[in-house]
C-alpha cells in the first residue's frame, strides 16, 4: 500500500493522508493510572524484576532526559541479559550511543521491537542492518504521548530515571547531584503506563510543584547513581564558528525580518545546533535593535535564551527538555521558565505549544522538490536520527524555517526525492542555504512579501542545479525492499518505510 | 621505490598516495563511494592523461572532496614524488 505521498506503507500500518487529517479524528484517551495506597520501596534492579514480574513480551518504557549519560536504561538492559528475557518491546523517548547493550539484547531475541522519537550510535546501525525480529516504530515527540494516552502504545512498565524524589513519591529533575531539569517526555509514561517505577540517586522529604505526580508511582528505587552529570547536559552549547553556518543564520534573520516575523510578541523556537543558535543570536540582536519582546520560546531550552529571558527579551519560556547547564539552572529559579510535558508541547490532540508559533528554525540531512525533509536517515538509507520534535513544529508553526548547507561533504543536501521522509513537505515553508534561498511555491503569501526584496530567492530546483554544478551528478541507489520500520507521523500514521542497509 | 601524499582525511579533503608503479592502478576509497567514484574515478584519469602518464599507482581516500580538491591533491602528490631523488 502507498500513502498521499507515495510512499510505501507495510500492511499493519495505516497510510499517512495529509498534516492536517487529525482534524478529522476524535481524541482517544484510555484511563489514567491513579494510585490511591502509597508506593512501594524496590531493593535493587533485580528486586524490580521480581516484584514487577517482569516477563516475555512485556512493553517497558523510558525517557531520555539523562541523553548519553543515562545509566537507567543500560541497568535494566543488563538485568534482562542475566534473565534472559525474550521478546521484550522496549519504548524509550530517545536512543544514544551509549546505549549499545541493546545490540546484543536485539541479536538474542531479547528485545524484539523498538518504540522511540530518535536513535543515533550503535543501535541505529543495528536497527538498519536488520537485527530487530519485529520492528523499529519511530515516533515524534508529540505522537508518542499521542500513541501512549489513546492506548496504541501500551506500557507494561515505565521505568523512569528521576533526579529527585520526595517521600510521597513526587519527581523532579530541577535538582539532585543527576539534575536534568525538565522531564517533560516522561509524563505520559507516568500517567498511562500500567505500573510506574521512579529510579533516583536522591530522595528528599519533599518537593515543591513537583513536575512528576507521586500519585502516580507504584514503586521507587534508589541506586548509587542514575547517571553520568557530563553526559546528561553539556557544559554550553555555542553559536556556530563556520563563517557557511554563520551566513545562514544572517540570511535567516535577514528573511524573517522582511517576513515581518520579528516584531513584537513574537514566539519561536530552535534546534541546539550550532546554526540553530547562530538564528537565536542574530534575532536577538534584531529584537534589541527594534526595542521589541517576544511572548515565548519553546522546545529544547539552551543557555541563549534563558539569557533572553533573563533580558526580558521574552515573557516565558516552555521547556519540555533542557539543554545545557545554564538551562537546567534557570528552571528551578525563574518563575517564568515553565516546565511542560511533551503531550503539552506537541500532541496534536492537546492544547499544545507548537500550534501557537510563529516561527521555528529546523536541520535537514536531505530535502526535496517538494519540500519533504529527511532527519531520520542518511542518504545511504541507514538510520541515524529522528524527527524528534520536527514533524511537530513544522505542522504547528506559522513559518517552518530549514537550514542547512548546500552541500555537506559533496553531497548535495537538496534531493528530487529525499531517501526517507521525516516531515512533510506541506508543512515546510523555506529552505535557506550558504547558496540561495527557495521558498514553498504553496506559500504564495511569503513569496510576495520577499518579491521585491535583495534576498537570493531561488527555485529549489534551481538550488539542486547550483549544488550539482559543484559536486556533479550524484548516482542514484536503489534501496532494498526489506522494511525494519516505520516512520510514523505524528497521528500515527506511516509517512515512509525504513529498510534494511548493508 | 617512489612513493608521495598530498591531502589530509579532514571532512571535504582528500588523503592521495602515489607510487611508482609499471601498471595503472587506481583504488579509490570515498565516504560518498556510491554517489560518485565514477566522477572521482574520471578527475583522476583525467589528469594522469593531462601529464602523459599511464604507469603509476594512485591510492585515493576521500572525505568528500569536490573534482578541483581531488585534482589539486594528485597534482601535488605526483610533484612530490617527481621530485625525490
Amino acid at each position: 500500500m502507498k500513502n498521499s505521498i507515495g510512499r510505501f506503507v507495510p500492511q499493519q500500518f495505516k497510510p499517512f493522508v495529509s498534516s492536517s487529517d487529525y482534524n478529522n479524528h476524535k481524541r482517544k484517551l484510555i484511563d489514567e493510572k491513579k494510585r490511591t495506597d502509597g508506593f512501594t520501596m524496590l531493593q535493587s534492579v533485580s528486586d524490580m524484576f521480581d516484584k514487577l514480574n517482569i516477563t516475555d513480551g512485556m512493553t517497558l518504557s523510558f525517557h531520555h532526559h539523562l541523553r548519553n549519560g543515562d545509566f537507567v536504561l543500560n541497568a535494566v538492559a543488563e538485568e534482562i541479559k542475566r534473565r534472559d528475557i525474550k521478546n521484550l518491546k522496549l519504548a524509550p523517548s530517545s536512543i544514544f550511543p551509549s546505549n549499545a547493550i541493546l545490540v546484543e539484547l536485539m541479536e538474542n531475541g531479547n528485545v524484539t521491537d523498538i518504540y522511540t522519537d530518535y536513535v543515533n550510535g550503535p543501535v541505529a546501525e543495528a536497527i538498519s542492518k536488520g537485527k530487530l525480529k519485529g520492528m523499529c516504530v519511530m515516533h515524534t515527540h508529540g505522537g508518542r504521548p499521542m500513541a501512549i494516552e489513546s492506548g496504541e502504545l501500551h506500557i507494561d512498565v515505565a521505568i523512569l530515571a528521576t533526579p529527585t524524589v520526595d517521600a510521597k513519591g513526587n519527581g523532579t529533575g530541577f535538582i539532585g547531584k543527576s539534575a536534568c531539569g525538565s522531564m517533560g517526555y516522561a509524563e505520559s509514561d507516568l500517567r498511562y503506563a500500567d505500573k510506574v517505577v521512579l529510579v533516583t540517586d536522591n530522595m528528599v522529604d519533599s518537593i515543591e510543584s513537583p513536575q512528576l505526580d507521586g500519585s502516580y508511582v507504584d514503586y521507587v528505587l534508589k541506586v548509587d547513581a542514575i547517571g553520568d552529570p557530563n553526559g546528561i547536559v553539556s557544559g554550553t552549547t555555542r553559536i556556530t564558528k563556520d563563517p557557511v553556518g554563520l551566513k545562514i543564520a544572517r540570511d535567516t534573520t535577514a528573511l524573517l525580518d522582511e517576513l515581518g516575523m520579528i516584531k513584537e510578541g513574537l514566539s519561536m523556537q530552535t534546534g541546539a545546533g550550532g546554526t540553530s543558535l547562530a538564528v537565536a543570536y542574530y534575532v536577538k540582536q534584531r529584537m534589541l535593535e527594534k526595542g521589541i519582546r517576544g511572548s515565548f520560546a519553546s522546545g529544547g531550552i539552551t543557555g541563549y535564551f534563558t539569557d533572553m529571558l533573563e533580558e526580558n527579551l521574552f515573557d516565558e519560556l516552555f521547556d519540555v527538555q533542557c539543554f545545557d547547564l545554564k538551562a537546567v539552572q534557570s528552571i528551578g529559579k525563574n518563575p517564568r521558565h515553565h516546565a511542560m510535558s511533551g503531550s503539552r508541547y506537541a500532541n496534536p490532540f492537546d492544547d499544545n505549544v507548537v500550534d501557537k508559533l510563529d516561527f521555528v528554525i529546523l536541520g535537514a540531512t536531505e530535502i526535496d522538490l517538494d519540500f519533504n525533509v529527511n532527519v531520520t536517515t542518511d542518504s545511504h538509507g541507514k538510520i541515524m536520527g529522528g524527527s524528534g520534535g520536527h514533524s511537530d513544529t513544522a505542522h504547528g508553526a506559522k513559518v517552518t524555517v530549514i537550514t542547512t548547507n548546500l552541500i555537506k561533504s559533496r553531497l548535495p543536501i537538496i534531493k528530487e526525492k529525499v531517501t526517507t521522509v521525516t516531515t512533510p513537505g506541506e508543512d515546510v515553508d523555506v529552505l535557506v542555504t550558504e547558496r540561495g534561498i527557495a521558498i514553498n511555491p504553496r506559500r504564495t503569501d511569503l513569496l510576495e512579501k520577499v518579491k521585491n526584496s535583495k534576498l537570493p530567492v531561488f527555485t529549489m530546483q534551481q538550488l539542486l542545479e547550483k549544488a550539482h554544478s559543484i559536486t556533479g551528478q550524484p548516482d542514484t541507489l536503489k534501496l532494498s525492499d526489506q522494511p525494519v520500520g516505520v516512520v510514523v507521523y505524528r497521528d500515527g500514521t506511516v509517512i515512509d518505510t525504513l529498510y534494511k542497509t548493508n | 621505490m617512489k612513493r608521495a601524499i598530498a591531502g589530509s582525511l579532514e571532512s571535504n579533503d582528500v588523503l592521495i598516495t602515489v607510487k611508482e608503479s609499471n601498471c595503472l592502478n587506481i583504488t579509490v576509497k570515498s565516504i560518498v563511494y556510491d554517489f560518485f567514484h565514477r566522477e572521482i574515478e574520471k578527475v583522476i584519469r583525467d589528469t594522469l592523461a593531462e601529464l602523459g602518464i599511464d604507469k603509476i599507482d594512485v591510492v585515493c581516500e576521500d572525505k568528500g572532496a569536490l573534482d578541483y580538491t581531488i585534482k589539486a591533491r594528485l597534482l601535488v602528490a605526483i610533484a612530490r614524488m617527481e621530485g625525490q631523488k
